[in-house]
């Protein structure tokens, strides 16, 4: 397959685009309908796109008519402004997707497969910064159309001219809009950021007591401020900051709470608000593809967090309300059954894989973090020259995301059947050898099926400790990100090998050769 | 006066019922291989947000800076939510292809 977006192809499109579109020479009559068919263009290309990205052969070409249609639907804004009227500050403009086009190639292309789930969060955040951005200046504008008259007596009458003519009552919808696309944006902007720093390491958990009390108070008012300001109640421009003020706030205390392990499920819901900000602003400007992309991705996104939620047998609001990584869990952390655990060396989990007949690998979060993908396809590639049956057994939410897992062995070239699902591999444990659990905690946890306390009860596991054998790869006792003990490291059948994931593979593929 | 705001935008609200359809429509089917390169594509598409920056910024006054510099970083943002949100989503799905590729050959 030729390689035909490179950005080289997408920036030379864009350029064609703008100066093909000049030449045809936007004059009223003739503009509107080809940026109107441009539009059209740009919302086939999002539902075909997005309908072909569900799909693991067609996703990336779907993905790829998604980004052509997007530059169809750019470019017509572009072009010919808004309904025909004449852009100003092109340069200005032009300067500005130049400068978000390097950088945010840069940072697409720079950032390591493990790192994914925070970037998506990033540019979730700038989106939604964007929709707040595009709020405050809509507001500035109709305000300084009062501002510019200068005594009290020529703002009532501006105010008397406008209820008569009805400009009023369209300006107050407005006004709606642009508090909905206000308040959505900063609020995704806000969370999408936190969300960043969770994923990143760099911000902690925090509860704040009667959070869940304080976080309903600031959604109340924020909603209950920007109703009364449109609806006149409330009078003075300071409302609409102290709504934006406030929405960040909410948007901090929203997603603060919330454990690390849930944050995909987050991110996906902030995303649909994204989408939600976007409508809004296709509704304020008459936009179609606007609108259409907007609503598109806020109804897709709300049912994929839906989805995500159900791959792990919880609902939207248990993981809200922040029921797991809270307090209930390290309540449940001290009664969770002690015992021994049995250390064990490279040496002994070398021979035990070499003289296996079958060896499956969990995958966690741990091999993600020590980029240990490629050393562990290597280790795969050995045993099997060995003659041993090598599989990897996937858990829906492995890692930070769904899908994280597949994507980062498809990294190290590790071959899609060798990839199988959880329903799949389960029924297979009782007849593995060694199951080989590299980096991964709560997704073998029996807690899970065994202890109606736990906070993860209810969530479908890998039964791993069907098998003859289970090493556990870890860096040390510590506690996976649901913040709880795992009975399986004190099963007899179970050793730990403590280290780096990757330096742990390392030593074993050395081990295995030197046998 | 909700009666007329339906009534003027009922075009609208047609479109945003069939969308919502549509959206739902699209990902119920979808196996979890996909869930995070779907995120991440759904995640450009909200991207189209740019085009509301680039009318707001296009509108202002040359003398205006408040809107100029809010303008400008809201575009540069939106940009970046767009080629960011499409790059990072290729990178994903380019694996799954060339992992295609080998088995192949």
């Amino acid at each position: 397959m030729k390689k035909y977006f490179t950005l080289e192809n997408v920036a030379l499109g864009l350029l064609i685009g703008v100066g093909g579109g000049y030449m045809l020479n936007p004059d009223e009559t003739k503009a509107l309908p080809i940026q109107e068919l441009f539009y059209l263009l740009g919302s086939i290309g999002f539902v075909v796109g997005l309908k072909m990205m569900g799909k693991p052969d067609t996703a990336r070409r779907g993905n790829q008519i998604a980004a052509i249609g997007m530059i169809f639907a750019v470019v017509a804004a572009l072009v010919f402004g808004k309904e025909g009227e004449d852009l100003h500050n092109v340069p200005l403009i032009l300067g500005a997707i130049a400068l978000g086009t390097i950088v945010g190639t840069m940072m697409a292309k720079k950032v390591q497969m493990t790192a994914m789930p925070q970037m998506v969060s990033l540019f979730n955040g700038m989106g939604g910064a964007c929709a707040a951005l595009i709020g405050l200046m809509e507001f500035h504008e109709m305000t300084a159309v009062f501002a510019s008259v200068d005594s009290e007596g020529g703002q009532a009458l501006v105010a008397a001219v406008m209820a008569l003519t009805g400009a009023a009552a369209e300006m107050q919808t407005q006004l709606g809009i642009i508090y909905a696309g206000l308040i959505i944006g900063t609020v995704s902007f806000a969370g999408s950021m936190i969300a960043y720093g969770k994923l990143e390491g760099k911000i902690k958990d925090l509860a704040l007591p009667g959070q869940q009390f304080i976080n309903l108070g600031l959604l109340a008012s924020v909603v209950g401020l920007a109703a009364g300001h449109t609806l006149g109640y409330l009078d003075g421009t300071f409302w609409f900051y102290i709504v934006l003020v406030i929405a960040a706030v909410y948007g901090i205390l929203f997603v603060l709470p919330i454990g690390g392990a849930d944050m995909p499920v987050v991110i996906s819901l902030l995303n649909s608000f994204t989408g939600v900000a976007a409508a809004c602003g296709g509704f304020l400007y008459d936009n179609n593809v606007m609108l259409m992309g907007g609503v598109l991705v806020g109804s897709a996104g709300t049912i994929l967090t839906v989805v995500m939620c159900n791959a792990m047998n919880r609902s939207l609001t248990n993981v809200l309300l922040g029921k797991v990584g809270g307090a209930s869990a390290a309540a449940s952390a001290g009664n969770s059954a002690g015992g021994s655990i049995r250390e064990l060396q490279a040496t002994d989990v070398a021979i035990m894989m070499k003289y296996a007949s079958k060896v499956v690998i969990v995958p966690g979060y741990g091999l993600a973090v020590a980029q240990a993908q490629h050393v562990c396809h290597e280790m795969e590639l050995l045993l099997e020259s060995e003659g041993v049956q090598v599989k990897y057994a996937i858990h829906p939410v492995a890692g930070r995301m769904p899908g994280h897992m597949n994507v980062l062995l498809a990294e190290s070239s590790v071959e899609y059947d060798k990839l199988v699902e959880m329903e799949d591999i389960n029924p297979e444990f009782a007849t593995t050898d060694v199951v080989l659990v590299v980096g991964a905690n709560d997704v073998v946890n029996p807690a899970a099926k065994t202890d109606p306390t736990s906070p993860i009860y209810g969530m479908p596991i890998l039964d791993v400790e069907n098998a003859k054998q289970v090493v556990v790869l870890k860096r040390s006792m510590k506690a996976g990100y649901a913040g709880i003990d795992n009975d399986l490291f004190y099963n007899t059948k179970c050793g730990m090998l403590f280290g780096d994931a990757k330096d742990s593979l390392q030593k074993l593929v050395s081990e295995v050769k030197s046998l | 006066m909700i009666l007329d705001f339906i009534y003027e935008n009922i075009e609208f609200i047609y479109l945003i019922f069939l969308m919502i359809i549509v959206g739902i429509e699209l990902i119920s089917h979808v196996p979890s291989v996909l869930h995070t390169p779907l995120m991440s594509g759904a995640n450009a598409i909200h991207g189209v947000v740019l085009i509301g920056a680039i009318l707001v910024l296009g509108k202002a006054h040359s003398d205006d800076y408040f809107s100029l510099v809010l303008g400008f970083v809201g575009v540069v943002l939106g940009t970046l939510n767009v080629v960011g949100g499409f790059v990072v989503t290729d990178r994903m799905l380019e694996m799954f292809k060339k992992k295609d590729k080998g088995g192949k050959a």
